[in-house]
């Protein structure tokens, strides 16, 4: 018996040496929040992280790097992610996570409250030519923290052969939400529903901006979803559902709204420019064209969706990450990415010249005037995806019980 | 206690362990034994330190703090919370405590869906499978074990296309007639639907009594849901992969049956049904508790199908604890939530399988220990009584 507690508390002394060794032994390190840049001397070997779209982007985004390399005497390695999300996490707790990377707006809040992120905006002498709401959607507590990749926003793409055989003409191309009912009831018949809207906040809230709405208090810190102007916009969406000229995707058994359009069982489709891949791709015969959401009680709106170029505050070569950031962001490198693999540069004196090559997208880089950034407060991931939940049967959603869910959750999370 | 149970091992006629007045000398070769011993295990206790102990050590921590996933969980700005992350969880009120309670709750019914299932599909198999006299028996074992080698990521997808609305389930159902669901976006609970069809209420107007009252964050009706048609659907793809695993288990054992006892039933005038349920199912039981065992354990830590085809939709009826767990870390950065979730999981899995360890016991076997027990206690008193 004393063998036993000899053997038992010998692996008890092993087991809490190893917690001691592994926990000292370098592979953490400890918070340190410094604001100038750190600057590695001699060449530096940057790590770069990235969810790519496909080889075109992958190929898109060496090229670009491997030229700053060259030019600078530094190196760069770029990695894809396969899961961005538990990549980037696994690099922060690290302590060694990537220099530089890709950063979804939602994601963003909760990184830089945790302080994760390095805020060089400020070291972009022309930062004010990022569109402004995309700078906002980068702030949090009134520092902007990194500057825009791209960005996309929603159009409303019609089936121009089903648009030809309802009778409709390019005079009737919706500008109001009354027109839009009325065209999506000339365009539904049996087998073809009017308007196929994907599931969620994220087609369902361009409704809520055009009519003055938003989920949250402009500066993030009260939840406004019980509020009239957006409880009316989805019953605006709601009411055309139940009358079956508008059908969620679910409805129509595809996993988004260019999947129904794309297969017919939409005439017309809220969606973003990634569509003309999608297309392209999978429906090659598909005819349509693009145009602006349809403007409603309170203006146009739409929804915008971006990416920022993320630099670690964890990184030891923040002068030179910065630096290449500075070169992937030039007007002229943004528009080799558009020409590459087809995003809407973010910088404002790059419009013109997307809108001259590529004609076509006019209506979704209009958005980047009028359109609305993500719902960017930390901790709302979880808020944001109960609501989402309990809009998927948005036909027999109870929306005034839903918003006001919404409202108690959000509040919760944003008073802490 | 040490030295009553040596005066009884010499009574019964072992050779004393130790203490033994002259053999002294010979003490220091055993000790030189253990050395060794403890030399060749070491590598094992590194490994097993490294890669079991320190992490959970460390996840057990985290599970107390509010760390957010950067830098050292032990660092210096990380705050201790006691036991926060388990109340918010458990106690609620809030959208953590809503979310776990459904994520029991899908499992709950997948479990007593998916155990039951697998267990008889793969004692049946195998006693098909195991007999003498069928022909391409080596065909049918490997086919039906097949499913189990597989990458259940593989399976999955492939079981994302047989599921859609107009794939090859619903065609199939259609020519009987049937308008098959959409299953994979179809969160209608099962039992929701029978007590429809029965009358008992309408799923868009459920019944107010069951709706208001609220037990753990969720409302009863929400609780009597049974599994969701898109958890059905997993379910069906998961009986489907792990009978063969477990199939081959019971080939193991059957192959273990003597043929004479088998014959001596046979002798005896049993039939077919008597010798399978007195003579087979009996020397079975270890078998059977083993993979039940195995089945509650992976089925309650279920991960991969929900992670590869739903995320926990639709309307989180997919959500299970270790999926919540890794949203809970990787997604909301809710680190210590997501540690502690693991740890309720732990207790929970521990729980159960003990409690069915005690129901699946072998009672003589138990009963036998008991009154040796019983035995001893007696011999015990009679000794200290005699020595007094």
């Amino acid at each position: 018996m004393t063998r036993t507690v000899r053997t038992t508390s010998l692996a008890l002394a092993i087991a809490g040496a190893l917690t001691l060794s592994a926990c000292g032994g370098g592979g953490f390190k400890d918070d340190s929040g410094s604001s100038a840049p750190a600057s590695a001397s001699g060449p530096v070997d940057l790590k770069m992280l990235i969810a790519s779209s496909g080889d075109a982007e992958t190929n898109a985004v060496k090229a670009a790097a491997d030229a700053w390399a060259k030019k600078s005497g530094n190196t760069v390695t770029v990695t894809v992610a396969s899961d961005m999300n538990q990549q980037l996490a696994q690099g922060f707790a690290s302590g060694k996570p990537a220099d530089v990377f890709y950063l979804d707006a939602s994601r963003f809040a909760d990184y830089a409250k945790n302080g994760s992120l390095f805020a060089y905006a400020d070291q972009f002498k022309d930062n004010s030519d990022f569109y402004e709401s995309l700078r906002q959607t980068f702030t949090y507590d009134g520092k902007q923290y990194c500057v825009p990749k791209d960005f996309s926003t929603l159009a409303l793409e019609i089936n121009t052969d089903s648009w030809a055989r309802a009778g409709l003409t390019d005079a009737d191309v919706p500008t109001t939400w009354e027109q839009l009912e009325a065209v999506s009831k000339k365009l539904t018949t049996k087998d073809q529903v009017g308007l196929g809207i994907g599931v969620g906040i994220d087609r369902l809230g361009a409704f809520v901006v055009q009519n003055g709405g938003w989920w949250l208090s402009e500066d993030g810190t009260k939840p406004t979803a019980s509020t009239p102007a957006v409880t009316e916009a989805l019953q605006y969406v709601q009411r055309n559902v139940k009358a079956g000229n508008f059908k969620m995707s679910n409805q129509l058994d595809s996993g988004w709204g260019g999947e129904a359009f794309g297969t017919k069982k939409a005439a017309m489709t809220i969606e973003g420019n990634w569509i003309k891949g999608a297309v392209k791709n999978d429906y090659p015969d598909l005819k349509y064209k693009t145009v602006e959401l349809p403007a409603g009680p309170k203006g146009k709106g739409t929804l915008q969706f971006t990416q920022c170029w993320g630099i670690a505050s964890d990184s030891t070569a923040q002068a030179q990450a910065v630096d290449l950031v500075k070169s992937l962001t030039t007007v002229e490198q943004q528009m080799a990415f558009a020409d590459a693999f087809g995003v809407m540069p973010s910088r404002q004196s790059a419009a013109d010249q997307y809108k001259t090559k590529f004609p076509e997208d006019a209506p979704f880089i209009a958005g980047g005037e009028y359109g609305h950034g993500p719902i960017n407060a930390p901790g709302m991931e979880q808020v944001v995806a109960d609501l989402n939940s309990k809009l998927e049967n948005f036909g027999g959603a109870d929306l005034s019980s839903v918003l006001k869910g919404f409202d108690t959750n959000a509040g919760a999370v944003l008073g802490k | 206690m040490t030295t009553t149970q040596t005066s009884v091992g010499s009574g019964t006629g072992r050779a004393p362990r130790g203490g033994v007045p002259g053999a002294g000398r010979r003490r220091g070769a055993p000790q030189r034994q253990s050395g060794a011993g403890w030399l060749f295990v070491t590598p094992v206790l590194v490994v097993l330190g490294l890669f079991l102990v320190v992490p959970i050590v460390m996840a057990l921590w985290v599970s107390f703090t509010d760390w957010s996933g950067r830098g050292s969980p032990f660092s210096t700005g990380v705050g201790f919370v006691g036991t926060d992350n388990y109340r918010a969880l458990l106690a609620g009120p809030g959208l953590s405590q809503q979310d776990f309670m459904i994520s029991l709750r899908n499992t709950f019914y997948y479990v007593i869906g998916v155990v039951p299932l697998q267990t008889v599909g793969a004692l049946l198999l195998a006693v098909i499978v195991n007999q003498r006299f069928l022909k391409g028996r080596t065909f049918f074992r490997t086919a039906f074990y097949f499913p189990s080698v597989v990458s259940s990521v593989a399976i999955s997808l492939v079981f994302l296309f047989l599921f859609t609305g107009t794939g090859a389930v619903n065609r199939f159902l259609g020519i009987f007639g049937i308008d098959g669901p959409t299953w994979f976006s179809d969160p209608r609970g099962l039992i929701h639907l029978v007590g429809q069809g029965l009358g008992l209420w309408s799923i868009d107007q459920p019944p107010a009594g069951l709706n208001d009252t609220v037990v753990a964050g969720l409302p009863v009706w929400q609780w009597i849901s049974g599994p969701s048609v898109a958890l059905s659907a997993i379910m069906l793809q998961v009986v489907w992969t792990t009978t063969g695993t477990f199939m081959l288990m019971f080939i193991a054992a059957l192959q273990d049956l003597p043929t004479e006892v088998e014959e001596a039933a046979l002798v005896d005038g049993a039939n077919r049904w008597q010798r399978f349920r007195n003579v087979t199912v009996p020397h079975l039981r270890p078998t059977i508790l083993l993979v039940v065992t195995l089945g509650v354990i992976g089925t309650w830590q279920v991960f991969d199908q929900m992670y590869v085809m739903t995320q926990g939709g639709p309307a989180k009826t997919t959500l299970t604890p270790a999926y919540l767990s890794y949203q809970a870390a990787f997604g909301q950065q809710q680190w210590g939530q997501g540690a502690a979730i693991a740890f309720i999981l732990f207790v929970l899995i521990f729980v159960l399988t003990s409690l069915q360890r005690f129901v699946l016991r072998d009672k003589d076997e138990a009963a036998r220990k008991r009154a040796e027990r019983r035995q001893r206690r007696q011999q015990r008193a009679a000794g200290s009584g005699a020595a007094a």
